[in-house]
């Protein structure tokens, strides 16, 4: 189909600025959209991919602009519809390494309905949404994720919409990858980012993203340094779950209830809390729900950041292949076949 | 063989051109399926055929009302035919519902072959008869030929050693009827056991109840009375010589893109949403997995067409079908595969609006939209069938249109054309046009940097894939800057970029044939000028206008924007020029814009096809206004 150069040759090693376009990035400053651009410009070189087979598309938003700044091949769409634009794109081409970046209002929104069914079918794609808790580029409008009781321009009393749980949307439409990263913490939001490419099928990364012009400080609490360790938790394969300042607090499964205990006073070791296994859904269920917003008032439960669940599904368009292969086993069939169809007659 | 000349009783066999038969029962009475194989066996006989299935929307509509009422109306002739007939010869009706909502297309002196157990005391009350009335008894068919034939009664009889349960014996009586029918039209049954044994490989009780209530319905027309007077009939094959097949409208756009793909070396991906009557694109296409066509069921309307964009811009033959309310939730995408400039077949089968209107009924009247729906200024080329088997070209040349000019092409069919056939004479792969995709070229470090909004002398920009190297590009939905395609917001580059949008739409006028005149004279007194599904109602009235000597010609509109350059001369060599149309009035308004002439209209918005009587009538008409 193109004039590949057919030589073979050592790839270049590349590196971050091999990945950024000749476009300034015009996010207004401070806006964590930029550190998610570096650290997504970070993790391109290690993938072993060439640029020209790395495609990222978008929908509409602040977030949405991100394809303009990579040196890859991009397309900026239309709101809410990045995900099946990608998905058509990956079943038509396989080979080719698909992103998609997009925020709170294009996949939770207007595109909610392709989000959850993007995800049921598993299509290749890494999704890296920003969720900033606002809409940004209307200036200021509540989003689907939004807190009860913010006030924006359209909620001057506060929002009375009960937001989404992405983790939880994600787990129960049938998502096979979910993790969650957090702009501020760049080595971290990398690794996450690799673990995603990582993963063959649809794998969804929710980035919690500062908007400091419309809901500044929304993740204040996962950030401070006074605040972070009593409020996070880091998950790690087979690792319990641990978290606090001193490392001494710890989370146990009392049947299905998730309990903070304390290693100190309650004479508990490692051994008694609650390990982290990311190939369970059920546990990773409940890890959703750490992020209800009872959870953060009362102090009880600390937020999760990290892989949740990551499960070994076959992919969509692998499914179709398979399909077509299995429909092409005696070859593939001719435009004289074609005409002709099955049920022709002669007229002598 | 069955020698279907030879009877057992010397019953006179008349010659004639052709004959337009309805078969009309209820949803659950198999007249789809009756009409199909009789399709098919007159087509495979040799002689022309034009069909056409009317059904309600509703999957199963209350059993005996009119509402339930499903119809298979077919024209088979010695001579060429482009419609199933204005008005039928012969009914069968199965019950009294299928013959109260059809009576008034019966010719006066046609046929009625009406089952009788569909005309008891329930049935009758079901299609809203008055008490007491029974049209088979109490004279108010005087005008018909009537044949009460007691179907059920004779089926039971000849099945009633079958060993089938009485369910399954009732249900073969659909079967009664056709082998009747091909006794009265002098049609072989072979066809039909050949699909019946084919059909019911694993239940071989069943083929053979099937066939055997077939030959029943062929015998009892052989050995009873009732049709002494009337004789039977024989309609001459006429076809020419050749390997044929038959296709629906929607089967033929189906192939028309595979073909494509076929021919221009490029996948085919369909993005698509059920819905009526456009589903059968999808389905068809799904069945062709072994040319390696990708089909794609999304979630939605929109989804399906920007998962199509998706893959146009992986470098597939991709495209998306639908019928009006899915062209409406398409919009807005539509506007973005007009600004990123990819190549995107749009197949709208149009029906009834506007919002869920008449679902199963056709209507042209999706034009505007097609032409105009979108927001900003986004022109695209417009294109519409004009029978079944043309569904195969158009849509074949929409495909050839959206890859040569790397733009969207929304092609127009219809309900009617969707689900009517006709024989099509299977076409040599090397009669289609070449279509030459014109991908970029990878490039060197050291070439001058890639251009994605780079024209040719056609305005066309090259496509340039992801997997092609130093072609990173970044498009989007955003204005962008000519050439480089980078995001702009200059005032006179977005009056620029519009104009060449425009322009390059413009263009393929170049690249298209010239109108020409389907029949008649090339100056005269009318031109019928019609576009789509009309053209078999049209092409029958003008041929009759011609015979009786008026000053008539026909023109039919593929091309709709842009237009055949020479379109404007055409209509300048006719005192009036008439369009016919299934809406209010949406092309008259764009060739009264285009040349500033004054046409005159002729709306139908029924739900149903224009025929021939009702176009013939026009013209006389107004020829008469042209003299006077």
């Amino acid at each position: 189909m193109t004039d590949n150069d057919t030589t073979i040759k050592t790839p270049p090693v590349l590196t971050a600025k091999d990945f950024a376009s000749d476009q300034e990035a015009k996010w207004c400053p401070g806006c964590g959209d930029h550190a998610v651009l570096q650290q997504l410009k970070n993790v391109m070189p290690e993938l072993g991919v060439s640029p020209e087979n790395i495609v990222i598309l978008s929908g509409i938003g602040c977030s949405s602009r991100l394809p303009y700044y990579m040196a890859t091949y991009g397309v900026h769409g239309i709101h809410g519809r990045a995900l099946p634009m990608a998905t058509g794109l990956k079943v038509s081409r396989p080979e080719l390494n698909v992103w998609v970046a997009t925020g709170d209002g294009d996949a939770l929104s207007i595109g909610g309905n392709h989000f959850i069914h993007t995800l049921r079918r598993n299509p290749d794609l890494n999704v890296v949404l920003f969720n900033n808790e606002i809409y940004g580029l209307t200036k200021g409008q509540y989003s689907p994720t939004s807190k009860i009781g913010l006030k924006t321009v359209t909620s001057p009393s506060g929002v009375i919409d009960h937001p989404f749980n992405t983790a939880a949307l994600t787990i129960g439409s049938g998502g096979s990858f979910f993790a969650r990263a957090f702009d501020r913490d760049g080595k971290y939001l990398r690794s996450i980012l690799k673990r995603a490419a990582l993963h063959r099928g649809t794998s969804l990364v929710e980035i919690y993203q500062n908007c400091p012009i419309f809901n500044n400080a929304a993740f204040e609490a996962f950030a401070s340094p006074d605040n972070k360790a009593n409020h996070t938790v880091y998950l790690e394969q087979d690792k319990p779950l641990i978290f606090g300042k001193e490392k001494n607090k710890g989370i146990r499964l009392d049947g299905f209830t998730p309990v903070v205990v304390d290693l100190d006073k309650d004479d508990l070791s490692p051994s008694d809390l609650w390990v982290h296994n990311e190939t369970d859904i059920n546990k990773a269920s409940i890890l959703a729900r750490f992020a209800d917003d009872k959870a953060l008032a009362e102090h009880i439960l600390p937020r999760p950041f990290g892989v949740f669940f990551a499960e070994e599904r076959v992919t969509y368009e692998d499914a179709l292949t398979a399909q077509i292969r299995e429909a092409q086993k005696n070859g593939c069939a001719t435009l004289e076949d074609l005409l002709k169809g099955e049920s022709s007659y002669v007229i002598k | 063989m069955t020698d279907t000349k030879k009877t057992t009783r010397q019953v006179n066999v008349t010659s004639k051109t052709s004959v337009s038969v309805l078969f009309a029962g209820d949803s659950g009475d198999g007249m789809q399926l009756t009409g199909t194989q009789f399709a098919n066996t007159v087509a495979v006989h040799g002689t022309e055929l034009n069909t056409f299935p009317n059904f309600p929307s509703e999957i199963r509509a209350p059993a005996g009302t009119i509402a339930g009422v499903s119809g298979f109306q077919l024209q088979f002739s010695s001579k060429p035919v482009y419609t199933p007939g204005a008005r039928f010869d012969v009914m069968v009706a199965m019950n009294s519902a299928a013959l109260k909502a059809n009576l008034k297309d019966l010719h006066r002196g046609g046929i009625i072959i009406a089952g009788t157990e569909g005309f008891d005391e329930k049935n009758l009350k079901l299609a809203g008869y008055p008490e007491g009335a029974n049209p088979l008894e109490d004279g108010t068919l005087a005008n018909y030929i009537v044949f009460p034939v007691p179907v059920l009664q004779l089926t039971r009889e000849a099945l009633r050693e079958s060993g089938l349960s009485s369910k399954e014996i009732d249900r073969c009586k659909n079967m009664f009827v056709l082998g009747l029918l091909y006794w009265l039209y002098t049609l072989p049954l072979e066809g039909t056991i050949e699909t019946l044994q084919a059909k019911f490989q694993k239940n071989i009780q069943m083929a053979d109840a099937n066939i055997k209530a077939m030959k029943a319905g062929y015998f009892f027309g052989d050995e009873t009375e009732l049709f002494a007077n009337l004789g039977r009939f024989d309609i001459a094959p006429q076809k020419q010589h050749g390997t044929y097949r038959r296709v629906t409208g929607n089967e033929a756009c189906a192939i028309a893109l595979t073909a494509a793909a076929k021919k221009s070396g490029l996948e085919l991906f369909l993005g698509s949403y059920p819905i009526t009557p456009a589903t059968e694109v999808l389905q068809t296409l799904a069945k062709k997995k072994k040319y390696g066509v990708k089909t794609f069921q999304a979630e939605d309307e929109i989804a399906g067409i920007v998962s199509s964009i998706g893959a146009a811009y992986g470098g597939a033959l991709a495209a998306t079908n639908t019928s009006g309310p899915g062209l409406a939730l398409k919009t807005e995408a539509l506007g973005l595969a007009v600004i990123l400039e990819v190549p995107l077949v749009v197949i709208n089968v149009q029906r009834g609006g506007p919002s869920t209107g008449l679902p199963t009924k056709p209507e042209q009247s999706d034009l505007f939209m097609a032409l105009y729906g979108r927001h900003g200024e986004a022109p695209l080329p417009v294109i519409a069938a004009r029978s079944p088997v043309d569904c195969f070209y158009t849509t074949y040349e929409a495909a050839r249109i959206a890859v040569e000019h790397m733009t969207p092409v929304i092609c127009l069919s219809d309900g009617y054309l969707a689900l009517s056939s006709e024989p099509w004479k299977v076409e040599s792969p090397d009669n289609l046009a070449e279509i030459k995709p014109r991908f970029q070229p990878a490039r060197k470090p050291e070439d001058p940097p890639y251009l994605p909004y780079k024209r040719d002398d056609r305005l066309v920009r090259s496509w340039a894939i992801p997997g092609t190297k130093g072609l990173e590009h970044r498009i989007g939905g955003l204005e962008k800057q000519n050439e480089t395609g980078n995001v702009s917001h200059d005032p006179e580059n977005h009056e620029l970029m519009t104009k060449l949008r425009a322009e390059k739409i413009a263009r393929i006028a170049d690249n298209i044939p010239l109108q020409s005149i389907d029949n008649g004279p090339l100056k005269g007194d009318i031109l019928v000028l019609g576009w789509g599904s009309s053209y078999g109602a049209i092409k029958t009235a003008v041929e009759e206008a011609l015979e009786e000597g008026l000053s008539v010609a026909h023109a039919h509109l593929r091309y709709i924007h842009p237009f055949p350059k020479n379109l404007g001369e055409i209509l300048g060599n006719f005192t009036k020029v008439l369009i016919p149309e299934m809406n209010s009035g949406q092309l008259i308004h764009i060739i009264r814009d285009t040349f500033l002439i004054a046409p005159v209209g002729y709306s139908k918005v029924q739900g149903v096809p224009f025929n021939e009587m009702e176009i013939l009538t026009k013209i006389t008409d107004l020829i008469k206004e042209i003299q006077s």
